[in-house]
This record gives C-alpha cells, structure tokens and sequence, in this order.
C-alpha cells in the first residue's frame, strides 16, 4: 500500500487485515479506519499481556498510533517476504514494547493475529522482549535499551553503500535517552548525514522509577536533539494527520537525519493505565483486562 | 515443601537496616530501584540514594568515584546489565583501582522467566568472575542474602553479588553463618559431591534426597562464593567422595563448574559432570518450564550424579 514509489517491486503492498477492509479502493486506510485500527490494537494488546500474565502495557499503549501509521501509512515493506531488500525498516529500540509491534505485524499478516495469544509463552515465536530470530518482521532484538539507533545507522550506512533506497525508521523511549549510548548514535547519524534514518521519541514522560523529570531530567529534549544536528518535529503522537505529516515532512529533509518527538500518553486508552508509572510493567488481571476491553469496545 | 523468600526484599531490608548503623552507606539505581528493592533505601534514607536513570555506565562510575571518597557506594540494576552493560566501566573505575564498591544485581539465571533472553543472566558470573580482586557471590537464598550482603559492607574492595527474581525456598537453617569464600556443607555423604550455587542449591538438596532413596549418598556444598572459590572443600570432596557434579544457573563457560574444574585439574582429578545452561540462550516461559526445558531440575542432577559415579570405576 504505502509508498507509491515505482522503483520498488510491484508485490511490496502490504496485506491488509480482513477486519479492516478499505471502503477506500486505494487500499490505503481512511482516518477512521485507522482509528478503528488502533482500538483493535489496544484491545489486542491489553488482552495478550493479561493472558501473559507479564509484560509492559503502558509504553505499548503510547506506541499505538505512531507504529500503525508506520505500518500501515507510510512504509514499504512485504509481510509476505519479512526480508525483502527493498523494505523499509523499523526497528524498535524499546523493546519491551514488543507487545504493540507484534499486534501491528499480526494485523499485517506478518503471522496469524491469533498466535498473538501466545505472547511470553515457553515455545512461542513472540518472545517477552522484541526478537529478531523469533518473530517474522522484526528486525532487531531489543531488550537492553539505547540500542536500536546504531543498529539502525549500521542499516543506513549499507544502505547506502548498496545504493539502496530504504529508509529507516527507530523507534525510542524517552527514558531510553538516558542512555549514552543514545547520543553517541545521534552524534554519528548527524555526522554521516543520515537523512534515511528518522527516530521517534515516544515521549510519554514516564519511566519505571517515576517521571522523566523527577529520575533524571531530559529536558530541553528538542534542542539537545538539536544540538546533535538533528531536524526536529515536534508532534501530538495520538493524531495520525499529525503523525503522518511529520513522517512526510522527515522524509523530505536532506542532508541530516530527523527525530520525530512524538507527544504520548504512557497507557493511552484505557482510563487506569494512562500517565500511570504502575502500568509500566504490570500485567492487568481478569478484571482489569475486562474493565479495559468495556472502554475500548 | 520450604519456606519461601524473596532475594530481592532480603537485599532492600539489610540495606535500611546497614544505612542506619552506617551513614556511609549510599545508594545508587538505573531506573529500577523498585525491581531490585533498593526502594526501601531511598524511602528510608532519601539524601543518600542516587537514580541515575537508564544509564548504567554513568552508575558505575559514580560509584567508583563515590568509594574512591570514602563513601561505601551499593550500585544495582538487572544482572544482564551489570557488568554486562558496562563491563568496561567496572573493569577500569572498580577492579583495577580496586575501589570499595559493591554490585549487587538482580534477575539473575533463566528463573527471570517470562522477559525471556534479553533479560536472563547467564554469562554475568563468567564476567564478574573474569575480574582480578573482585568477590564474587550467588547467595542460595534470602538468608544467605542477607549475611552476604552485610559481609560485603563488613569487607573492604569489590564485590559482586547476583540475586533471583523469584522467590526462592529457604535452605540455610536459621543458625546459618555466611562466611565469604568457604563453602557450607548441606548434607553429608561419601559416594558423589554435589555443589551448586544460587537456585540450584535447593534443587542439589532435591537430588540428594531423591538419591538417597536408592542408597547414593551425596554430600551437597553449597558454594556461594565463587570467588575466591574454597578450593580445600572441593580438593576434600573429591578425596573423600571421588566424584562431583556441579549445578548452577548459568552457562558452563566461565561460571561454578569451570572454577571447580580446574582446581580439581591443578590438585586432583575426579570424573566431574555438570549441570548448567550449556553453551545456548534461554526464552520466554514460566521459570519452572524454562528450569525444566534447560535441564536444570533436581531430576537432572541426580541423573549426572548417577552417571557420574558410574565413571568412577
Ligand atoms: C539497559 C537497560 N536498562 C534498564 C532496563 C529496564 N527498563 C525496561 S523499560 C525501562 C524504562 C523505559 O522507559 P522509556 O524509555 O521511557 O519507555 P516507555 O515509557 O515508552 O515504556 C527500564 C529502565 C532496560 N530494559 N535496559
Ligand atoms: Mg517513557
């Protein structure tokens, strides 16, 4: 769907899921489609980790809208063929948010929305944290934040050198910018120039121990970026006009890379989860993944 | 069955209680003060705890610089980033200065379950154990836990110290006494030794119990410090019982059974088997599967103690 760029292979539309038929015979999904889309995902995902029993919903439920849009707006990329050359690539630096990459790969049909069910289970190809062996679409293993940005420089550079035109997408925690390592890959990206590597900053505020401000303050988080030699976007991470005109906008910029700092709600959603540090890593119980499923029903 | 405890809230309980007698103590976290219960520290003693938020380097380093001033600085995070995150920063600003810090880590082993294998330590004792000057310890509970981490206080220069994340049963009795660097008979027996380190102490009491009913009868060591390691208990164990299996939570390379190895290869060699996580990654699962499918259950050591003595002749 996606990209209407002719130099990559015909078969690179993506396949929609069929709860999501298109009125819209482009096959491209209307707004409210998307937003359909992205109340499907929170219900998938607030379902797997209670039936997990563990897992991170919080930080899952901020990266809704940024990652459907992602998926199904904006990159190229074959969910019959996880490893196409051409595609585009997202890579989830997060990791623990590997519960909302996974419903929207599933969604795809990166593999069928019912193995879902088997997230964090002995045996499963949905590990706890995002795995690049396990799981058809994912690109990298994560876990152990602050390290998705080099991996995806390492992805540009040889883009690069192969002549390819892929463009990379890395999605981050703003607690993850704590990590130095973080601004080692910015100081690099900027250097080689990378405008094929926009990051997203799912800033939601929250970390584990408590707000970004109070654990180790990150602010001013544009002009640091800035002064990394980065385009910075500023946008509302829950809006997808928002968000795909800030992608749009990314792509355009020559000559540096882009960082998209998405303004998020950590729990986005679900009443007693949003801007609550609890949820970070909490499964919900019975009841609360039934209280979750009535609002987003 | 045993009562059960958690490591973990052991850890946090002597902290508070060592922060009260000494106001040296200081506290420092990577974002995850409420995981490792170091929590209960910075409730207690809030002028004296340091989050340093998501960076474990910057953590090492602070504390490096925190006991090179007199301080006694106890950093912790998980053990799949300390020192594997920062290993360089442990190696350089804590062993070869030799500075008073203690690491003590949290989520050791494949027992950390579901997180699967981003977060289940396995190579961390092989590096802590890499470390000329370090004290390396993986306490068998959360009685061990607390007597280790006060002797960890008690000593001056590096320490490193791995907990679980699961509650694990109590094996030390309650006149238990820690001593750094020796081991502790757990039960006594002639045919074959079995020690093990960490979680895999209650499953060695397991198997010898489960051997002792087909009249094996196996002496269990629990060798909570892996370094310096108490190479008289194991030279005595392979005079006195001939054969030895180790068990622990943690890849062969490098962990328990590769220290036993070779001091049983410079003083005196008796067939050995042992039970570990082998040369591979974990996954995703209940801890109790993950032990199973890994080959790390009382079932298991019992088998390698029967195969072991079978090579004795
Ligand atoms: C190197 C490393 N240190 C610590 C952790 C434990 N950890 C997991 S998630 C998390 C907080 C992440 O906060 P943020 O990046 O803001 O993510 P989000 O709010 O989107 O969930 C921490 C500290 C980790 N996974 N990796
Ligand atoms: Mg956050």
């Amino acid at each position: 769907m996606p990209s209407s760029d002719t130099s990559k292979s015909a078969s690179a539309g993506i396949v929609k899921a069929g709860a999501f038929s298109s009125a819209d015979k482009s096959g491209s999904p209307s707004l409210e489609e998307m937003k359909e889309l992205a109340r499907h995902l929170r219900r998938h995902i607030v379902t797997i980790i209670g039936k997990a029993g563990s897992g991170h919903p919080g930080g899952s439920l901020s990266a809704v809208e940024i990652l459907s849009t992602l998926y199904f707006k904006v990159m190229c990329h074959n969910p019959a063929e996880p490893r196409w050359p051409d595609r585009d690539r997202f890579i989830l630096s997060k990791g623990h948010a590997a519960p909302a990459l996974y419903a929207v790969l599933a969604e795809c049909g990166y593999f069928p929305i019912a193995e879902l069910e088997t997230l964090r289970k002995i045996d499963s190809r949905l590990q706890g944290h995002a795995d690049r062996n396990a799981t058809p679409g994912v690109e990298m293993s994560a876990g152990s934040l602050g390290q998705g940005l080099s991996f995806g420089i390492g992805v540009a550079l040889a883009g690069r050198l192969s002549a390819k035109d892929y463009h990379v997408y890395v999605m981050l925690g703003d607690g993850e910018c704590d990590e130095g390592q973080v601004w080692e890959a910015a100081m690099a990206a900027a250097h080689y120039k990378l405008d094929s590597i926009t990051a997203i900053v799912d800033n939601n505020g929250l970390q584990i121990d408590g707000c970004n401000c109070d654990v180790m303050n990150l602010e001013p988080l544009p002009e640091k970026w800035r002064a990394f030699d980065w385009h910075v976007i500023e946008t509302d991470g829950h809006d997808f006009t928002q968000l795909l005109n800030a992608f749009t906008a990314a792509k355009k910029i020559k000559g540096q890379p882009s960082v998209i700092i998405a303004h998020t709600i950590k729990g986005k959603g679900v009443s007693f989860m949003e801007n609550n540090v609890d949820f970070h890593g909490k499964a919900p119980t019975a009841a609360e993944v039934e209280k979750a499923l009535k609002e987003l029903a | 069955m045993p009562q059960e405890a958690s490591q973990r809230e052991a850890y946090g309980r002597t902290l508070v209680e060592l922060g009260r007698s000494s106001p040296d103590i200081v506290v420092l976290d990577a974002d995850l003060c409420k995981s490792t219960m170091t929590g209960m520290f910075a409730a207690e003693f809030p002028g004296r705890a340091f989050d340093v938020g998501i960076a474990e380097q910057n953590m090492v380093g602070v504390a490096a610089g925190m006991a090179a001033s007199g301080k006694v600085p106890f950093a912790s995070t998980f053990a799949v980033f300390l020192p594997g995150r920062c290993f360089d920063q442990v190696r350089m600003a804590v062993a070869q200065p030799r500075l008073n810090v203690k690491l003590v880590v949290t989520h050791g082993g494949i027992s950390v379950g579901e997180d699967g294998p981003s977060h289940q330590a396995i190579e961390d004792l092989s590096l802590a154990c890499s470390l000329p000057g370090f004290t390396v310890i993986a306490p068998a509970d959360a009685v061990e836990t607390v007597q280790a981490v006060k002797a960890a206080a008690a000593q001056t220069g590096p320490f490193y110290i791995r907990l679980g994340r699961p509650k694990l049963p109590v094996v030390c009795p309650e006149d238990y006494q820690f001593k750094v660097g020796k081991a502790a008979l757990m039960r006594r027996g002639n045919d074959a030794t079995i020690i093990a380190s960490g979680i895999m102490v209650a499953g060695a009491l397991e198997a010898a119990d489960l051997l002792a009913k087909e009249n094996i009868g196996c002496r269990v060591l629990n060798m909570a410090t892996l370094k310096p390691i108490d190479e008289s208990a194991v030279i005595s164990a392979a005079e006195e019982t001939g054969a030895i299996v180790t068990a622990e939570e943690h890849l062969e390379h490098g962990g328990l059974g590769s220290i036993v190895a070779r001091v049983l290869v410079k003083n005196l060699p008796v067939p050995m088997e042992l039970i570990s996580m082998d040369d591979r990654y974990g996954q995703s699962g209940k801890p109790a599967e993950l032990l199973q499918r890994y080959g790390l259950t009382a079932k298991d050591i019992a088998q390698a103690v029967r195969t072991v003595i079978k090579r004795k002749h």
